[in-house]
């Protein structure tokens, strides 16, 4: 490794931070005396090129990812999985872009579109990382980015107490993981991932000990925090509640896919070792009983599925008692995040897996920036985001209800929307990895638990469809908002009727690998 | 060219749906032309199908990556049903020609769910019957919650539930049936033929079979059955007994009973008489048609005296199916198409043509109106479509009921024994209902007379008249000429029963 190499494979993220800071010398060098719409539309406009820019650069990527100086292991990966949750990563990062124009939360739009931009940073970053170091400063570098978006609402109390909340929880989190990562270190004498699973594997006293239990639960509480996952989703239903329209889509939706992409690496570390074991033979597997499905030996597989299935009960029977869309949209995510987890659990040697993750996941954030998107415009007239606030939508802004029915639906799982797709697939890969009885009965209750989630979007869209109107002021969202909110929603049904799309797509990055 | 019925329906959906507000003749006609074409295509392919097995409409993969086929194909029951489902919709827009509040709307939920519907009856691969049958769930939602009377939100929000349960167990049986055949492909027949393990097919039998006998009205999960048909609008209830609880029929045979025929294998152990699956489903059938008959005896809506004959007469189709022998399956199919017709003609002449008039469904009250005097067409429509419902012969159901309960009584006597006290017990509500609603000699009292004479009733319309002709008429010609139907249904029974659906 050198510094080249080091430039050629973080080219996106090095773009995203001189977007970043031409975007802060903009604003507040030339524009300090321009209208608060001119400086929201400029600095939007940067940030987007940047994004635009990074996704352009991907492709001159080194290929194959960065190595240790003198060592064939991956430090940064590049290609394959990391590449497309890149692209998802900076997509998103779009989309959320858009959301704020409009938007009057804050009159410091500059420093919001940066801080944004160096949280998509981290983003692209953790969505690549091979080593624990890189994963820890790259999750840093997003978190602490989400904590002031969280808190960029100056004068709302909720956003405030929304981003305490948020820190503090984030904060012990990370020192959480940082604690279990210190653990895996001592235990396997590396920070690279690959040589970590090597050395689990390989020898039998590292694979009893119980120093490795603890340090697995707690990377689990540290990286369960990323995706919200139970019992560390408290910061979720606040900081969807609290945060600022366009912050709180891009917690949702960026966040997530880069936590889950990390997830994928995690995983598909381990499958990559067991595998290369298959070929080689030199790496003794652990005696006993040879483990029936790739992926964590058990403990972690035990671990993942319990915080999976918990999160899918959890989080959709409380998004059942919700009166607030936001918070509403916060518990469905902890329950999608639930069905994610259930196939990290059992993670296939093959790529069924990591398409089957990434396809949910990167469809799932669409929706989900599109439902905020939708919830923001209405919020903006009623100012609450109440169900109430909904009411006889229908009426007030047919074209907004029409993608809200799109989307909600999406979320629940009904064909052809994407969102069933992507159910669908992953569940198939969860049987398609072990056909025992345990993950028979956990897709089975999943399955179960998204028919209960049926009841809770249902709410919403009857309130815009069903029941009367109170005030019967029409909803005006900004044009160039309604206008992403539609393509959203088209995407959502024109991927949803040929599935097939967004997978070929997603093929095409393996081909070379 | 079948296909192009669901593609049609679609289409005017999304037309009706972009279509400006206040035109609501404009919507209507749309509409009823886009019903009409619907159904001429069925006729049409009825017609041209005619002597033919299984004929592939469209065969296209779909999605490559996990084998999943976009496969419409038609044989013999698939024919029958999509001939209903054209004839349902056409009666349904004509019944609801007096729909004022968001017409367009409420057309265009109308027809995706006629969509839907007529694509799961012409889907041949599993993963594709699915996502038509679950895009069937949504409209009626709207339908019944949007335009509906009685607990409209509740019957809606309980009927969308109940839908999505049973097809979350529908899920659950692809996903298991899919991964068990080793993930190559959905297909209806390729799945057949997988040679499914007898002790997977054990339990992904029951699951599928519930899940889709939740539509079918299947006994103890019939309750969203009578609450939704009573909440929902003249035409969504006319639907919903028509095709919807058709839909769960037509899962129960062509899924759970076409793909895993092993499930109804004997146990090698019996539990009080119970040895088998078949055992279980034909009990629970059989209590349907009793419990559903003898509710309906005590009822005082007139509209739930209906629904409940419905949960009956269903109860026929699914102890069809379970005879597992030619004549009780074929029955089962053409007792789908005869309860279609025949309830949703009851259903018309219960919401529409007295319910619009007389603003009230409570047989007391009804029973001092005088409409038999007063609403003759209503009465004599009603006293056909009776005839039709009890069984009589020369009507639809005689044939179709006569064939379940031949096919029962070769395959356990006793289930024809339990099945007659249904018939009989039918009789005497549909009697019941008639009598009090339309021919009862109870005088008004004094106070319950109005002081200037009764009030006129709306005249009967057009649409009125001919939905209720159209429908008449088809029950009457299958009852006359069964074979008409029976010719296409009895080869694709046997080549289903005969297994692997070649």
């Amino acid at each position: 490794m050198n510094y080249a190499d080091l430039f050629r494979v973080t080219l996106p993220e090095t773009v995203l931070e001189i977007a970043a800071l031409l975007v802060l010398v903009v604003d507040l060098g030339y524009l300090r005396k321009a209208a608060l719409q001119t400086r929201v539309m400029s600095a939007a406009v940067l940030g987007v090129i940047g994004c635009g820019v990074a996704i352009a650069m991907l492709p001159f990527q080194a290929l194959g990812g960065l190595t240790y100086p003198g060592s064939t292991e991956l430090m940064l990966a590049a290609g394959g999985y990391a590449t497309i949750a890149q692209i998802g990563i900076l997509v998103l990062t779009v989309l959320t872009l858009f959301l704020l124009i409009g938007s009057d939360f804050t009159q410091h739009v500059g420093e919001y579109i940066s801080v944004v931009l160096m949280a998509a940073t981290g983003g692209l970053l953790i969505a690549a990382a091979q080593d624990l170091l890189v994963i820890f400063v790259g999750l840093e570098l997003l978190s602490l980015g989400l904590y002031i978006l969280t808190a960029f609402a100056k004068k709302s109390e909720k956003s405030a107490e929304s981003a305490m909340k948020y820190y503090l929880f984030g904060g012990m989190s990370a020192a959480f993981l940082l604690f279990g990562f210190s653990y895996l270190y001592g235990l396997s004498g590396s920070t690279n991932l690959h040589e970590i699973m090597r050395a689990l594997y390989s020898s039998n006293a590292i694979n009893s000990s119980p120093l490795l239990y603890v340090a697995l639960v707690m990377v689990a509480a540290g990286l369960g925090f990323k995706v919200a996952a139970v019992p560390f989703h408290l910061w979720a239903p606040d900081t969807y509640e609290g945060a600022p329209a366009p912050a709180a889509a891009f917690i949702a939706s960026v966040s997530k896919v880069a936590s889950f992409a990390l997830l994928i690496g995690i995983g598909t570390a381990a499958a990559h070792v067991l595998g290369s074991a298959h070929k080689v033979g030199f790496v003794v597997l652990v005696s006993g009983p040879a483990p029936k499905y790739f992926g964590f030996e058990r403990p972690w597989s035990l671990i993942v599925t319990l915080l999976a299935v918990a999160s899918m009960v959890f989080g959709n029977l409380a998004a059942l008692a919700q009166t607030s869309v936001r918070r509403l949209l916060a518990y469905s995510a902890i329950a999608h995040a639930g069905y994610i987890l259930l196939a990290l659990a059992y993670f296939s040697h093959s790529t069924m897996s990591t398409y089957a993750v990434l396809y949910y996941i990167l469809t799932y954030g669409l929706t989900t920036v599109g439902a905020f998107g939708a919830v923001s415009v209405v919020e903006r007239i009623s100012g609450s985001d109440r169900m109430d606030a909904f009411l006889g939508l229908c009426r007030r802004n047919g074209l907004l209800a029409a993608v809200m029915l799109v989307l909600f639906l999406s979320l629940a799982g009904i064909p052809p929307l994407v969102g069933f797709w992507a159910k669908f697939n992953l569940f198939a890969a969860v049987l398609g990895v072990s056909r025992g009885v345990v993950p028979f009965t956990i897709v089975a209750l999943a399955v179960a638990m998204s028919a209960v989630s049926l009841y809770y979007y249902l709410q919403v869209l009857k309130r815009v469809f069903v029941m009367p109107a109170v005030d019967d002021t029409p909803v005006k969202g900004n044009p160039l908002t309604m206008s992403v909110l539609v393509l959203i929603a088209l995407a959502v049904v024109v991927l949803g009727c040929l599935p097939g799309l967004l997978q070929t797509w997603m093929t095409s990055f393996y081909a070379g690998m | 060219m079948l296909a192009w019925t669901i593609y049609i329906s679609f289409a005017g959906a999304l037309v009706l749906a972009l279509l400006p507000r206040g035109n609501a003749a404009l919507a209507r006609w749309i509409a009823l032309a886009v019903a009409v074409a619907g159904f001429a295509i069925a006729i049409a392919g009825f017609a041209a199908g005619a002597g033919q097995g299984r004929v592939t409409l469209v065969d296209v993969p779909w999605v490559a990556f996990m084998g999943i086929r976009y496969t419409l194909a038609a044989d013999g029951i698939s024919r029958v049903l999509v001939l209903l489902t054209g004839l349902a919709a056409v009666a349904g827009v004509l019944f609801s020609w007096n729909i004022e509040l968001r017409t367009n709307e409420f057309f265009a939920f109308f027809l995706a769910l006629i969509g839907g519907v007529y694509g799961v009856f012409l889907s041949f691969d599993l993963f594709l019957l699915f996502v038509f049958y679950e895009i069937a769930i949504v409209p009626k939602y709207f339908l019944i919650s949007i335009w509906g009377s009685t607990r409209r939100e509740y019957a809606a929000m309980k009927l969308a539930l109940y839908s999505f349960v049973g097809s979350s167990m529908v899920l659950i049986g692809l996903l298991a049936a899919y991964a068990t055949s080793g993930s190559h492909s959905t297909g209806l027949v390729y799945l057949a033929n997988a040679d499914l393990p007898v002790s997977f097919q054990m339990w992904a039998f029951p699951l599928v079979f519930i899940g889709f006998g939740i539509l079918a009205g299947l006994w103890p999960f019939h309750t969203w059955a009578p609450t939704g048909h009573v909440a929902a609008p003249t035409a969504a209830s006319m639907l919903l007994a028509g095709v919807v609880m058709k839909l769960g029929a037509y899962g129960c045979l062509r899924v759970a009973i076409g793909l895993f025929p092993h499930g109804m294998d004997p146990w090698g152990w019996s539990f009080a008489g119970m040895g088998s699956w078949r055992d279980v489903f034909a009990l629970l059938a059989l209590i349907g048609i009793v419990y559903g008959a003898l509710v309906a005896l005590a009822q005082t809506d007139f509209k739930f005296v209906i629904g409940y004959s419905s949960v009956s007469h269903m109860g026929f189709v699914l102890l069809g199916l379970v005879t597992l022998n030619q004549i009780g399956v074929t029955g089962a199919v053409l007792q789908m198409f005869s309860h279609g017709v025949i309830a949703g003609l009851l259903f018309a002449i219960v919401g529409r043509v007295v319910y619009e008039r007389t603003h009230t469904r409570q047989l007391a009250e009804l029973e001092t109106m005088h409409l038999g005097k007063r609403l003759p067409f209503a009465a004599w429509s009603f006293v056909i479509a009776g005839m039709a419902s009890m069984g009589l012969p020369a009507f639809s159901g005689f044939v179709a009921e006569l064939q379940v309960l031949v096919g029962s009584w070769i395959a356990k006597p006793w289930w024809t024994a339990a099945a007659g006290v249904g018939i009989v017990v039918g009789v005497a509500y549909t009697w019941r209902a008639l009598q009090k609603a339309f021919f009862s000699d109870r005088l008004p009292t004094p106070d319950e007379h109005p002081k200037t004479g009764w009030p006129k009733f709306d005249p009967i319309t057009w649409p009125e008249i001919a939905a209720t002709v159209l429908l008449v008429g088809a029950t009457v010609i299958v009852g006359v000429y069964p074979r008409v139907l029976l010719d296409s249904i009895e080869p694709a029974v046997k080549s289903l029963l005969a297994g692997g659906m070649q």
